[in-house]
């Protein structure tokens, strides 16, 4: 039974992983008082994810999706599955817009309230 | 069922009449014109239907669907019939009066007053001629709307209070009505108003039957001013007087009491009604309505506001009547509507005509008024006579046949309850007329009869509640009408 | 030949002139919000088009791009809700772009032609979601659509860009996690397309991963659709943007989120998958049920208009919910009426509220008074019109979206939810009808002698621009066509129910 959960725990590493910063960029999101640090948070947290479906592309003993001359091209099980990596080139853009976004309105809010702390900014608000 | 747009015009000239009506509001004269003629015209559309409705036949016609197979259906059966004749009828007389009232009492607003009376008509004249429950609804709905703005008419603290109550009530009303046709829907799969009921071949747990029965209650009895759903009744008198008089005492008040019909008659039916006893739910709070409220009127001050206690007593006659489940009570009941329209109707003119004429509103003020308004008292003596029940005015007539039908069913007490609530109304109505007559007034010197914009309805009015009652049939056939639909209704269920 | 190449063209457009808007506003800034307007015009024009095409021939339009054939290309999926939808908002935004014109100016002027770039863009991520057939697509949509309602709503008064990024965070989250459940499906599916995927499913009911991607995808998207618990982004963001990027996203933004929750509950699992392992769709009716009374409540306790309106949005979206939940023909009907409804409603309200706050520089209910029926005849009008309908009185649109669920809740013997739709009438009644009262008659609470009459105030009949008059009254005037005519829509939405 112990071994089992061993196993169920080590076999699943990769996951744990994701879990982990996933929760290090809630963590940023939901406790970090400055709004710079919150969108820190906020980009860890998408890494997560892309970490994730990087995750589930990879196999053993297999290289990156570009042919290679030693491995035929029928060998599919020798290349990690590409599709998720393309998903996350576009994901990874997204995050990049939200972060610039972000940062966007971040410069208006400092400019308008002169502050980046979330207290002194609902204090000044309402 | 013949097909006829006559139904349909019926409602739609007094709602094609408020764009005249608005336009013309700088020429006043233009515009009471423009109001007269509608409700004239009105009048002649719904009398041209009374000829296939005492024959028992009645026209239809199907518009738009208002939802997948329930299309908005208008059907000027007998019922209808009866009672758009009599809330078309009052309308002209109603419309003189307002003229007369609005000038003397130098009202402001008049055009969106004479504006959303129109179309309080046209929402009446749909309820009386809506062929399923949704059409009734939607009529039912726009009703409510089209009074509030005649209800806040003062735009003073006691009329918006009045205005909230109002919409509080009839909108809370309007909802618990939906959910009650959702479930018919349900289970019936049909919302058309049938004579003999809609439930006939369903077999339903009774208290299923039961909570549809009792949001139907409460859907239509805030209209009907059944207790304790009356109490925007009272409040509403806020508005001035001729809406008190049509709206308050026949188009909005009959209208929850017509819809009580409908609900008996031709929703759950009759039959159904008396297997599972749903009518002593009514009798019972009916019963109650007409002692609480003659006693509550007694309190009264204010004579719009006993006149209006006074109709809260007398819409749960009808109902009473229609709870009796006998045909001779249901003729009795459906009598009363137009009694009671006619009656009531006098009552609440002289009570304008004394606010305009003397600026008086309380009965405590009304010491010796005869002498300076002779006709207006006159009438008045007429209505509250009626009222009570004194033969030979149509009030009694109706009550008489109330309580023969209420003995058909072999039911003592709502009998007694009728004729002791007969008392009560002789009670709170004769120490006005003693005032009037017998007391000796102050300060009436250099006032005069109020003006015949007035005085002519009321005169109007108050003689026919008298002929009515002396030939119920004389000029419509108002009382082969009230049997010819309360036997189409028992008929079915007791074949 | 031309009918099949629809759903690319409504793309296409708006694509395009999220090019030209910038390529030519930049020259001139007047001819931005014009050119905003024929994109959004031509859009909603091919959308009526796609839409009687779909009515004539029935069918769906599954549109490859690139000739790639699903499940290797990435398709465009154009079958009844979505012809609806797109229809819906296209025809909505291009009534408020004509009406942004002057609402907005003194927020606007010199960054009008950023500001329609950026209005186009968000209508080609709402089409987008609504068009694709493919989850992740739908993904890069629906960030399009975010970035650039962050961006809207970012404009305005003071707060606003601090509204804006809390609805950047919480919506970026509600974005990752979607990100995630898709994540999930694609390990244990191979594939991305929805009508792939929704025929592999059914082997896989009993995989806890597809349970934890329906958790996921559900909470993720009910953030964009503002679901109660997940609405606390709305009304600041709402109240403090400016007037015509409100009316622009308010009756539009959350819809599409209600639309992808049908999408993937519907279509994509199937109610029996949904509700496998824990009642999904009970838990989000409750959830709807609670933010119509919650968002009611806020309504009536609210002094400021737009927020006011703003919360009213939180309830409404409670209703199309709960005809999700309902999962019956009916429910859905009223579900999908009362997106066409309510997005022409609230789209009325922000207008009117919108052109309040540019003409008296304030939409503070307390200050409402009856000179404003007389400054403003017809915009008093048509927020009347819309109030009512919101209120659900016959003959007015509202009152048949919320006939349709009340028949829904009888169907199901739900008694809860036909007492909180009931219940939600009143509260709406409370909050519109006390407007009302203020601008249709004299306030007796005022200062005035002692007569009771109120020292006349100064007022002038106001000008309205027909850019505001004109598209204002044609939605609050489409209010009574829609009700009258709502069995004719109810038909169609009742062909397109995806129950047996």
């Amino acid at each position: 039974m112990k071994k089992k959960m061993i196993d169920f725990i080590l076999g699943h590493y990769a996951y744990w992983f994701t879990i982990i910063i996933m929760c290090i960029g809630l963590y940023g999101i939901l406790f970090k008082r400055n709004l710079i640090k919150k969108t820190i948070g906020l980009t860890i947290f998408q890494s997560s994810i892309v970490l994730f479906y990087v995750s589930i592309a990879s196999k053993w003993d297999a290289t990156v999706t570009v042919l290679d001359e030693n491995i035929p091209i029928e060998n599919v099980s020798n290349y990690l599955n590409p599709l998720p990596h393309t998903l996350m080139l576009t994901a990874i853009v997204v995050g990049v817009a939200i972060l610039g976004a972000s940062y966007a309105l971040l410069i208006n809010i400092y400019n308008r309230y002169g502050t980046l702390d979330e207290q002194e900014l609902l204090d000044k608000i309402s | 069922m013949d097909l006829s747009l006559v139904p349909l015009l019926a409602i739609l000239v007094s709602l094609a009449a408020v764009v005249p009506i608005m336009l013309s509001s700088r020429n006043p004269n233009v515009r009471e014109f423009w109001t007269i003629l509608t409700a004239v015209i009105k009048f002649g559309l719904v009398l041209s239907l009374l000829p296939g409705a005492l024959e028992g036949r009645s026209v239809a016609i199907h518009l738009v669907d208002l939802a997948p197979g329930i299309p908005l259906g208008l059907n000027a059966d007998p019922m209808g019939v009866y009672f758009a004749l009599i809330a078309s009828g009052l309308w002209i007389l109603t419309s003189f009066y307002s003229i007369g009232y609005m000038r003397g009492a130098d009202e402001k607003k008049q055009t969106r007053y004479f504006s959303y009376f129109a179309v309080c008509l046209s929402a009446t004249i749909g309820i009386a001629f809506s062929s399923n429950l949704i059409t009734f609804i939607f009529f039912y709905e726009i009703l409510t709307l089209a009074t509030y703005p005649l209800v806040i008419h003062n735009e003073n603290r006691e009329a918006i209070n009045a205005g909230r109550k109002y919409l509080a009530f009839t909108l809370t009303a309007g909802l618990l009505l939906i959910a009650a046709s959702a479930l018919v829907y349900h289970y019936t799969g049909s919302l058309d108003f049938t004579p003999g009921g809609l439930f006939t071949e369903t077999d339903l747990p009774p208290t299923t039957l039961l909570i549809i029965f009792i949001l139907f209650l409460g859907g239509v009895g805030v209209k009907a001013g059944i207790m304790p759903l009356h109490s925007w009744l009272p409040a509403a008198m806020a508005a001035p007087t001729p809406v008190s008089a049509l709206l308050h005492a026949v188009a909005v008040v009959k209208s929850g009491v017509f819809a009580v019909i409908r609900v008996v008659g031709f929703v759950i039916g009759t039959g159904v009604m008396a297997e599972y006893n749903l009518n002593d739910i009514l009798i019972v709070l009916s019963g109650l309505t007409i002692i609480i409220a003659s006693l509550i009127a007694f309190a009264q001050d204010n004579l719009k506001r006993r006149l209006a206690y006074s109709t809260v007593g007398h819409l749960s006659y009808i109902v009473l009547a229609v709870a009796l489940l006998t045909p001779t009570g249901m003729t009795g009941g459906i009598m009363h509507i137009a009694a009671h329209a006619t009656m009531k109707i006098t009552l609440f003119f002289c009570a304008g005509a004394i606010y305009v004429n003397l600026h008086r509103t309380e009965i405590s003020e009304l010491n010796g008024i005869s002498k300076v308004m002779p006709w207006t008292m006159g009438a008045f003596a007429v209505g509250s006579l009626g009222l009570a029940g004194v033969p030979p005015i149509n009030g009694f007539f109706s009550k008489w046949n109330i309580i023969m039908g209420s003995l058909d069913g072999d039911m003592l007490i709502p009998a007694l309850i009728l004729i002791f609530s007969g008392l009560l109304n002789a009670g709170y109505f004769f120490p006005i007329l003693y005032r009037a007559y017998f007391k000796k007034g102050e300060g009436l010197e250099h006032h005069k009869e109020a003006s015949p914009f007035m005085v002519v309805p009321i005169v109007i009015t108050a003689a026919l509640s008298l002929l009515f009652g002396l030939f119920p049939n004389l000029f419509f056939n108002f009382f082969d009408l009230a049997t010819q639909i309360s036997t189409t209704l028992f008929n079915v269920t007791t074949p | 030949m031309m009918e099949s190449q629809i759903p690319a063209l409504i793309a296409l457009t708006l694509a395009l002139f999220a090019i030209i808007v910038p390529a030519f506003g930049l020259k001139n800034e007047n001819y931005a919000q014009p050119l905003a307007v024929i994109g959004a015009g031509v859009a909603s024009l091919f959308s009526l088009v796609g839409l009687i095409n779909f009515l004539n021939s029935g069918e769906a339009i599954r549109y490859s791009f690139g000739g790639w054939t699903v499940p290797v290309g990435v398709e465009f999926l154009y079958d009844g809700i979505a012809a609806f939808f797109v229809l819906v908002i296209n025809s909505v935004a291009f009534f408020v772009l004509i009406y942004s014109l002057h609402v907005s100016e003194k927020d606007l002027s010199g960054r009008k032609a950023a500001y329609y770039a950026l209005t186009m863009l968000m209508m080609l991520g709402f089409n987008g979601i609504v068009l694709t057939g493919d989850l992740f697509t739908l993904f890069v949509f629906l960030e399009i659509s975010s970035l650039a309602s962050y961006g809207l709503l970012a404009i305005g008064d003071k707060p606003a860009p601090y509204s804006a990024y809390r609805y950047l965070i919480i919506g970026t989250i509600g974005g990752s996690l979607y990100l995630l459940g898709i994540g999930f499906l694609y390990t244990v599916t191979g594939t991305l397309n929805i009508i792939d995927m929704s025929g592999m499913l059914p082997q896989l009911f009993e995989n806890n991963a597809v349970f934890g991607a329906i958790i996921l995808m559900v909470v993720g998207i009910a953030v964009k659709a503002a679901l109660f618990p997940m609405h606390g982004w709305l009304p600041d963001a709402y109240t403090f943007s400016t007037s015509s990027s409100t009316a622009l996203i308010a009756p539009i933004g959350t819809k599409i989120g209600a639309y992808t929750l049908f999408r993937i509950v519907f279509w994509l699992f199937g109610l029996d998958i949904v509700n496998f392992f824990a009642p999904v769709t009970y838990t989000l009716g409750l959830l709807a049920c609670i933010g119509i009374l919650y968002g009611s409540i806020m309504a009536i306790a609210q002094t400021e208009f737009k927020k006011m309106l703003a919360y009213s949005s939180v309830s409404q979206i409670g209703y199309i919910i709960m005809g999700l939940s309902l999962a019956n023909p009916w429910g859905f009907a009223g579900a999908l009426l009362h997106v066409l409804n309510h997005s022409v409603m609230k789209a009325a309200l922000f207008m009117v509220s919108g052109y309040l706050r540019m003409k008296e520089g304030h939409s503070d209910i307390r200050h409402f008074n009856d000179t404003y029926r007389k400054k403003y005849p017809w915009m008093m009008a048509f927020f009347t019109l819309a109030a009512i309908s919101m209120v659900g009185l016959p003959p007015l649109a509202g009152f048949f979206s919320k006939w349709y669920l009340a028949l829904g809740s009888v169907n199901n013997s739900n008694w809860l939810f036909l007492t909180v739709i009931l219940t939600s009438t009143l509260l709406n009644a409370v909050y519109f009808f006390r407007i009302l009262e203020r601008v249709y008659m004299k306030n007796p609470d005022q200062a005035g002698d002692t007569n009771g009459e109120i020292a006349v105030q100064e007022y002038t009949l106001d000008p309205t621009p027909a850019s505001v008059l004109i598209p204002t009254g044609i939605l609050a005037i489409g209010l009574l066509v829609i009700g009258l005519t709502n069995a004719i829509i109810v038909g169609f939405i009742l062909n397109i129910a995806p129950f047996g």
